[in-house]
């Protein structure tokens, strides 16, 4: 090996993939489909979330098409704003909320933590079937004519004012919302309760931790979700007049209690994904993450102040301006910590050993565009100029930097880097390098042309705009295709390095967590035997003294 | 340009003069917005190359070719309270100054001349107070402050003016309201921008800012001949409000002379100031703002006044100084209610109404 890689593969000659692993030990469709294996139910999710990801893309890329114009003329108002209702409520409940946690999360946290499998196997796998369930019934919706609500089911638009399939649209949500409920009641219960002897709070990776932090908010933000959703279905089918003025109802409560989940939920996105970013930074440069602990507790930190500032959404909907007051302080509070976890990744680069595999380049492209994605929320956050930014594309581009530029970079990020764990094989690194520079690009050329658009004052969901704002449309849209490129190319690849990627042998990253000191692919059982924590995460002297060891016992 | 073809360079001339970078500064408030946006644009840029600065140079110094043996270090209490005490020091200047700016679009001097504005599936609707009605449209003259009392017929709009840099949510079924005062004449966009339903994308329309002088010609040339107050009393006076909010003696209801702006004591024991949403509230919602001393009988105006009218009487009751025209209509109607409810047949409408409520009583 080269001196510019930590990349350590076996001898290709004479590895084999172990015959007995998770994939291996049990054969047949319902093997998979009445499994346990908190790793077998992570392919699942693996597969699903993918499926819908690239129908949420395929509507994204309808979305820049008829933005190439300024008249709606690729298709009517209508269709447009069914195309951008689906792929917002694909991308967020179906993509972004279980992308993370639902797939890496469920594969590495139980075996993270010394486990032998999630606390509830059944109800892990229940949390997958409540997703496709849901999913079905979000295809379905979309099938039977789709939905135009937005994916914020803003009333009493949604409850008294569209004749398309709010019902179904919203019930889908409200199932996917018990998958998530789950997922994160049981990563709850497992960090507790299944960490191995000697995995002490503090010995967690980060991973973990921020997964923590996700499930919390999870467990009992989505709730309310739920019930937000039920009084809509009800308002709708029965009338109940809850968000109704013309029966004496609120349909500013309606916002209070949709943004009291959704504006957690994107906390619920991105901390997973920070955990990724702090495994990854951590490993490619050798380093334990600069100030451990000040990053674990800014991921509690996050959940804590993410549930109370859901009423910055409301800051131009006649909210008193003193309740705007408190709620941009608020907002403010919670920019720190984001502010701290990039300085911390930065500064665990010092002193470090560097190398740039694929996992680390995405990893850089979440730094510096999550970056500008928490900046520019602070305008937002600040009261005066969410008057004039709120509501147009400056707020598209602020959370596409932040979804996109963040959680996506982030879960590209770990499946590359758990993708040998995961498959026993190596992805092939040169293209897939590529690929996370067309991506970076792509999104770029994609993203930042709406920041400018915004404050132009281009108002969002939009079929057609006046003509001065089309120059910029066509960047976004042709940065659109570019990143689609970077899209597909890992499909490709990574289906293709199944069969003919490199053995990867237990460790290829010389990584310190626990899920690398087992075979690749794990057993169904994780380890041999329950492993026993005597060292701190991310300590790679010890990972160095135990190599000594195994090649002095050779 | 001959090696360009003809076609592909006038469609180039034409895409790239017609170009926006940033919008165009046209209100008083506006290039204070603007000052912090770029206070903010400038604190983001330089986080960013230190961010990016730090990502380059470390990658470039310790880079496993350079330095091929890690360093341990645990942490750095002393660096760490540097990155959380700047950027909290900064957001917080920026909340403070965004707090400002946020006060004063919001808080509409008291000098302001009010339009009043109503936001339908798909279109906005402006009355100006001298009786002017514009649909997609809004006409403001510069140097004067404007108030927009903006409500929705049907679900959440926005009127948003990129050039003055405000904008507001038009709620169904309660009143909001922004102000600015234009500077520069001119013609700007109007959008919705809360998503509305189907047409939301064509429910835009133009601010015309014209100079004082034009814009009082504009007024003279486009009234409707009368006032939005004078359609007001003439609504007053066809839903037969006159019959109980009068000022005889035994008048059921509370004479509404000089209401607007007082302070009132409800039957709840509460005390309000009278101002447009609460006269909304009162004719709309009438069994849940009953002033103290008077039976609830006032019925509800609930789908029986449209948004427009509702405006036509609150800007009547604003300027609702004397009751001597009320008393004027009184005489003509309380005189074939006194004949016990016999003429109620042939009585035209607002007869009828005061005189069944005579019977009833």
């Amino acid at each position: 090996m080269s001196a510019a890689t930590i990349v350590s593969l076996p001898d290709q000659a004479t590895a084999r993939i172990p015959k007995m692993n998770f994939l291996s030990k049990e054969n047949g469709l319902l093997s998979w489909l009445l499994t346990g294996d908190h790793k077998r139910i992570a392919t699942l999710y693996l597969i699903s979330i993918t499926f819908f990801f690239f129908i949420g893309g395929a509507l994204a890329g309808l979305i820049r098409l008829e933005l190439l114009t300024p008249q709606s003329d690729l298709m009517a108002a209508d269709t447009y704003n069914k195309v951008f209702s689906m792929h917002g409520l694909i991308m967020v409940f179906f993509f972004l909320v279980p992308s993370v946690p639902a797939t890496i999360g469920n594969f590495v946290i139980p075996m993270m933590v010394g486990a032998k499998d999630l606390a509830l196997p059944k109800i892990n796998l229940l949390s997958w079937y409540l997703y496709i369930v849901a999913g079905g019934m979000m295809l379905y919706t979309m099938a039977t004519g789709g939905v135009d609500t937005g994916w914020t089911f803003t009333t009493p638009l949604s409850t008294h004012y569209l004749n398309t399939n709010v019902i179904s649209a919203g019930l889908a949500v409200f199932v996917a919302g018990f998958s998530s409920i789950f997922t994160g009641l049981n990563f709850i219960v497992t960090i507790h309760k299944m960490r191995c002897p000697g995995m002490t709070w503090f010995r967690l990776p980060l991973f973990v931790w921020s997964n923590y932090a996700a499930s919390i908010l999870m467990v009992l933000g989505t709730p309310v979700l739920a019930i937000t959703l039920v009084l809509i279905v009800l308002e709708r089918a029965v009338h109940i007049g809850v968000f109704d003025p013309a029966m004496g109802g609120d349909p500013l409560l309606f916002q209070h209690l949709f943004w009291f989940y959704s504006h957690p939920a994107v906390y619920i996105m991105i901390l997973p994904g920070m955990g990724v970013i702090s495994e990854v930074v951590s490993t490619f440069s050798r380093k334990r993450v600069f100030g451990y602990t000040a990053v674990a507790f800014s991921s509690v930190a996050i959940a804590v102040f993410g549930f109370f500032v859901w009423a910055h959404h409301m800051f131009i909907m006649g909210i008193s301006n003193y309740a705007a007051l408190v709620f941009s302080l608020l907002t403010m509070l919670v920019a720190v910590p984001s502010a701290i976890k990039i300085f911390n990744w930065a500064f665990t680069l010092y002193n470090g050993s560097i190398t740039f595999e694929t996992p680390m380049l995405y990893a850089f492209g979440f730094m510096g565009l999550f970056t500008i994605g928490g900046m520019t929320g602070v305008f937002l956050g600040a009261t005066g100029t969410d008057i004039h930014l709120t509501e147009t594309y400056f707020i598209v581009a602020h959370f596409h930097f932040v979804m996109v530029g963040g959680m996506l970079m982030a879960f590209l990020s770990g499946i590359h880097f758990w993708w040998p764990k995961w498959t026993g094989r190596m992805y092939p690194e040169k293209i897939s390098q590529l690929a996370a520079l067309i991506t970076f690009i792509g999104f770029n050329f994609t993203f930042f042309p709406q920041f400018i658009l915004g404050t132009l004052g281009m108002p969002r969901r939009y079929a057609a705009y006046p003509p001065e704002f089309q120059v910029l449309n066509v960047f976004s849209s042709a940065g659109a295709t570019i990143l689609g490129v970077g899209y597909l190319l890992p499909i490709l690849y990574l289906t293709w390095s199944l069969k003919y990627g490199e053995i990867a042998g237990e460790n290829p990253w010389q990584a310190t967590g626990l899920e690398w000191q087992t075979q690749s692919p794990p057993l169904t059982e994780n380890f041999p035997e329950i492993p026993i924590m005597d060292h701190e995460a991310y300590d790679y002297e010890w990972l160095e003294r135990q190599q000594r060891k195994e090649v002095a016992s050779v | 340009m001959s090696h360009i073809s003809p076609v592909l360079w006038q469609f180039l001339v034409k895409w790239l003069t017609n170009f926006a970078l940033f919008p165009p500064e046209a209100s008083k408030i506006a290039p204070q917005m603007d000052a912090l946006y770029f206070f903010m644009v400038l604190v983001s840029l330089v986080g960013l190359t230190i961010v990016v600065l730090l990502i380059v140079g470390f990658s470039i110094l310790y880079s496993k070719k350079r330095h091929p043996e890690a360093v341990q270090i645990e942490g750095s209490t002393l660096l760490e309270a540097t990155w959380t005490i700047i950027p909290l020091g900064l957001f917080l200047i920026m909340f403070v100054w965004g707090a400002l700016l946020y006060f004063r679009i919001y808080t509409p001097p008291a000098n302001a001349m009010n339009i009043y504005v109503v936001g339908k599936q798909w279109m906005w609707k402006a009355e100006h107070p001298g009786g002017q009605h514009e649909i997609d449209s809004l006409h403001v003259p510069t140097g004067q402050p404007v108030q927009l009392t903006l409500i929705s017929q049907d679900v959440f709009h926005s009127f948003s003016i990129p050039a003055f840099r405000v904008k507001r949510e038009a709620i169904p079924g309660r009143y909001s309201s922004v102000w600015f005062e234009a500077t520069t004449p001119g013609t700007y966009h109007l959008f919705c921008t809360q998503y509305c339903g189907t047409n939301h994308s064509q429910m835009i329309g133009e601010v015309v800012v014209m100079t004082p002088d034009d814009f009082r010609k504009w007024l003279q040339g486009s009234t409707s001949g009368h006032s939005l107050a004078q359609d007001g009393e003439r609504l007053f006076a066809s839903l037969s409000c006159n019959a109980c909010h009068n000022p005889r003696p035994d008048a059921r209801g509370p004479n509404l002379v000089g209401v607007y702006g007082s302070r009132l004591t409800l039957s709840t024991g509460q005390t309000v100031t009278v101002d447009d949403a609460y006269l909304r509230q009162a004719i709309l919602n009438p069994s849940q703002n009953i002033t103290q001393g008077y039976a609830p009988i006032m019925p509800t105006y609930q789908g029986q006044i449209s948004e427009e009218g509702v405006f036509a009487l609150v800007e009547y009751l604003k300027n609702l100084q004397s009751d001597y025209r009320i008393q004027q209509t009184l005489n003509t109607t309380v005189l074939p209610a006194n004949s016990e409810g016999n003429a109620a047949g042939q009585a035209p409408a607002a007869q009828k109404a005061g005189g069944q409520g005579e019977v009833q009583q």
